[in-house]
């Protein structure tokens, strides 16, 4: 049993948020004790001896996780466990759920917790959609409704597409770039296991006095400030979704900058890894702002601090501001490293060299440049100073030039090519650029103000943002799952059932988020749990696709599962792409490559005679044989 | 190597696509009844939009179709495409052509935004005041008479809402006026409306504002000047001293609207 305690792991993870939670209370009724205060303070936004064992629990547990083991035994001058790599690789499904350092198992631990919340999240769509089938109130109250769409909202985007996409490039990134590793494998670790913690935090406030976090996922000023107990589960849950989130881009940024593999020059960089290196630009820059507007709600909560109480001199507004500086660049964080994922998935399939390679890079990185400029564009009825919203609305419509851009040289890469379409990833690809298109075209129309007036705040935003964020966004995420499924678990999956997932998603998305256009420019406005019955048809038809939609979802979940243990062996290379990652083994071996590849050319180069991407271990003599690299000691 | 395309017939196809597309949606009426000056220039606005968005979705969908009609690889082709890496005049052309088109959107919806926030020589104010969750309505120009839960405005003059929250966020929206604006707690906000066609609506709070959101609702009526007139002259209560102050103590943040030269 000392053994147990003493050694990293669940029992040392449990005792310490135990230790650390009881150490919280214990300060917060101690120095209310000798400042002869009331010791509990029950007030709907303080309960400082929930909201302080709240902070200090998810730090103890992870210290007894193990995530700061190597750190405090190096930085306190003990001798540091000798790095025999036992925290690598995984040879049975516990080593899962083990404090791992190895990215291939990180990468499949992130993406089944982001899915898992996914599945949850679209729960709660289910329960939403289910009390809209109908006007009038039937199966929550107005209240849990709120509490219900803004969990719904948060869960998806924090634990679900930012992180996800984390997790594939996770798995997929060094080994794209031939390196052994991320450079700060440590660093990687912990940046996941603060990932389920976040997402307790959001679903746990559903335990909270007052109902789960009701103001929306946007967290509005001073509706959030003076909301019930469970808005501080979301802001601290944010602090922890964005830690995780900062630290995976420095790990991508400096992954990507110093450990490619010699002869990967920039213009030799698969388009996944352009993606990556530039959400990382943008999470390491934007995402603090997020972290700083839930702080200063947080301590506008519990500390009364008046940053946004207007009665005190606080200023409501710059709430947004500081909110939608962080949140519009977001939604480019939830969309480049997809935008990866479909260049790689058509150039294979479509057999082709993508088209315009450098002007698709500078394309992602001219969003990540304008993607600062527009965030007031949420703004345009908001009562900001007027003159802002011209040249907002300018910079919002030139972002969709080289959006443009993407998607003409994606249809580009398909001519002239041998477009095979057996494989579901290729499905969804070619299915994204038609609903993303279409997620654009509103997403133009929304820019410009006077539309914006009278469409802001109504079904026709929830309509752009599900058009954009699933059909965009997990339509993405949908084929770079399937398209990496074999080399992740060395296993095939099925195709029909994939087919059947496509076809079920396809036709839920449309049916589901097409209507919200219509009933929300005819006057529906977001975020009600009851409307107008002249709104009732329409619902219920949206209800029924949006329930097709969730029930397909267990087609792809069986899928998965099934496939994984039972599916056929994959071999290292099944859909004959070019760039390194297919060259080794599926799944790879433990340090990914015997020796270090030697890049020689594009990783696009399908068709063109003699070419190649990478020089693998044993394929040429003139290849120095080398020592893998030092795995980066974080 | 791309002239070999039948560039002539794709694009005959994305104007063919793009006239049966408008042919369905542009005689939809999305945005439902106009009852503003401003809403007919809006919805206007909105058709322009459908028509270039109508072609640019048509545009991708041909192009989409065609490749993947000719260029799909037959069963048991394991070559490879024809090695292009691309073409410099098509990817300037599609930088540049959607560059213009949103340039064109950008600079006609400033044009609209422009005329519909002119504001007029002899405009009605009307304060507004949202709490949780109920609307209520001043009228300065009548000694500060007070109306809860019903505003009442005359055809055909331009009325310049002052507004006013006392919580939280709310949001002003008349539909068929398509204007929108918050209520900001601690500031004064500014929307100007001319109502011109006689009839009852409903004034929809769009922020979310706690459990009662969706049913904070007002009637909206626009009537001839005379019966406004006797209307507000039958308003028997005052605006009570905690709103009336926010008319005084906010701070007002946009007086002047874009067209009339800026903040």
């Amino acid at each position: 049993m000392t053994a147990a305690i003493k050694r990293p792991g669940w029992i040392r993870g449990a005792l310490g948020a135990l230790v650390a939670a009881a150490f919280g209370f214990g300060l917060v009724i101690a120095l209310r004790a000798i400042s002869d205060l009331p010791l509990y303070q029950t007030e709907q936004t303080g309960y400082p001896h929930v909201v302080v064992p709240l902070i200090l629990a998810p730090l103890g547990f992870l210290a007894g996780f193990g995530c700061f083991d190597y750190w405090l035994r190096w930085a306190a001058g003990m001798p540091t466990i000798p790095d025999d790599h036992s925290q690598h690789g995984a040879t049975s499904w516990k080593d899962y759920f083990r404090f791992n350092t190895d990215h291939k198992v990180i990468g499949i631990q992130y993406i089944c917790t982001t899915f898992f919340f996914f599945f949850v999240g679209g729960l709660m769509a289910m329960l939403i959609r289910a009390e809209l089938a109908q006007p009038g109130t039937q199966i929550v109250d107005a209240a849990t409704y709120n509490s219900l769409f803004s969990t719904h909202a948060v869960l998806m985007i924090f634990v679900f597409v930012i992180p996800v996409f984390a997790g594939i490039a996770n798995y997929v990134l060094p080994l794209m770039i031939g390196a052994p590793d991320m450079a700060f494998p440590r660093l990687n670790a912990l940046s996941f296991w603060m990932l389920p913690l976040a997402g307790l935090l959001f679903i746990g406030s559903f335990l909270a006095p007052g109902g789960a976090f009701d103001a929306g996922w946007t967290g509005y000023a001073p509706l959030s400030t003076g909301a019930p107990l469970g808005q501080s589960f979301f802001n601290l849950g944010v602090q922890f979704a964005g830690a995780s989130s900062i630290a995976t881009a420095l790990n991508f940024l400096v992954t990507i900058i110093t450990m490619r593999a010699p002869g990967m020059t920039f213009w030799r960089m698969p388009l996944l890894v352009w993606a990556n290196l530039s959400t990382s630009l943008l999470v390491v820059a934007a995402t603090p702002f997020i972290a700083g507007a839930q702080f200063m709600v947080l301590f506008d909560r519990i500390l009364h601090t008046n940053f946004f109480d207007f009665a005190a001199g606080g200023d409501v507004i710059s709430y947004q501001h500081i909110f939608w500086f962080y949140s519009h660049p977001a939604v480019y964080i939830m969309m480049l490293p997809g935008f990866g994922i479909i260049s790689e998935v058509i150039s294979t399939h479509a057999r082709k060299p993508i088209f315009g390679y450098r002007l698709m890079a500078l394309a992602l990185i001219g969003i990540v440049v304008l993607s600062y400029s527009v965030w007031a564009h949420h703004m345009f009825v908001a009562g900001m100073f007027s003159w802002l919203r011209v040249p907002m609305m300018l910079t919002t419509l030139l972002i969709a030039v080289p959006t443009g851009i993407k998607i003409f040289s994606w249809l580009g890469t398909l001519y002239f090519g041998k477009i095979h379409t057996y494989s579901t990833a290729m499905l969804f690809a070619l299915a994204f650029i038609v609903t993303f298109t279409i997620g654009g075209i509103s997403g133009v129309m929304l820019g410009m103000v006077p539309i914006d007036i009278h469409v802001s705040d109504t079904y026709f935003i929830v309509a752009h943002i599900h058009f954009v964020l699933f059909g965009g966004s997990v339509f993405t995420i949908f084929a770079g799952i399937y398209h990496w499924f074999p080399k992740m678990t060395g296993r095939m999956y099925d195709e029909k059932l994939g087919r059947v997932h496509f076809w079920g998603t396809l036709l839920g998305t449309w049916g589901t988020f097409i209507p919200m256009h219509w009933v929300g420019m005819d006057g529906m406005p977001r975020r009600v749990a009851d409307y107008a019955t002249q709104f009732g048809n329409w619902n219920l038809l949206i209800s029924c696709f949006a329930f097709m939609l969730g029930a397909v979802q267990l087609v792809f979940l069986y899928n998965m599962i099934v496939s994984w243990r039972f599916g056929p062996r994959a071999e290292a290379n099944p859909w004959r792409a070019n760039s390194i990652e297919w060259q080794v083994s599926s799944p790879p071996p433990i340090f990914n490559f015997p020796e270090i590849p030697r890049v020689v050319g594009g990783p696009y180069e399908f068709g063109v005679p003699g070419a190649k991407h990478a020089i693998m271990a044993g394929e040429g003599s003139e290849v120095p044989a080398k020592e893998p690299s030092v795995v980066g000691s974080s | 190597m791309y002239g070999r395309l039948p560039i002539v017939k794709m694009l005959a196809a994305t104007v063919a696509l793009t006239a049966a597309i408008c042919a369905v949606m542009v005689p939809i009426n999305w945005d439902g009844q106009q009852a503003s000056t401003a809403a007919p220039k809006i919805d206007d606005l909105l058709t322009v939009m459908i028509v270039l968005s109508s072609f640019v979705f048509s545009l991708v969908m041909v192009m989409l179709f065609y490749a993947l009609w000719k260029f799909k690889a037959k069963p048991g082709d394991e070559s490879d495409g024809e090695p292009l890496h691309g073409n410099t005049r098509l990817e300037v052309a599609w930088t540049l052509i959607p560059t213009v088109i949103v340039l064109f959107a950008g600079g006609y919806s400033w044009k609209v935004l422009d005329e519909i926030e002119e504001p007029a020589k002899n405009p009605l104010t009307v304060e507004v005041f949202s709490q949780q969750y109920a609307w209520s309505f001043g009228y300065p120009g009548k000694g500060m008479a007070w109306s809860e839960g019903e505003l009442h405005v005359p055809l055909d003059r331009q009325v310049q809402f002052k507004m006013h929250a006392q919580d939280v966020i709310h949001s002003f929206w008349v539909p068929e006026w398509r204007i929108k604006k918050d209520n900001v707690p601690g500031i004064t906000t500014t929307a100007i409306v001319t109502p011109d066609k006689v009839g009852t609506y409903q004034l929809i709070c769009t922020e979310l504002c706690g459990f009662g959101h969706a049913s904070m609702r007002a009637k909206v009526v626009v009537e001839p000047p005379s019966k406004f007139r006797e209307w507000v002259a039958n308003l028997k209560q005052k605006v009570p001293q905690p709103l009336e102050e926010s008319v005084t103590q906010d701070t007002e943040t946009n007086p002047v609207p874009l067209g009339a030269g800026g903040a």
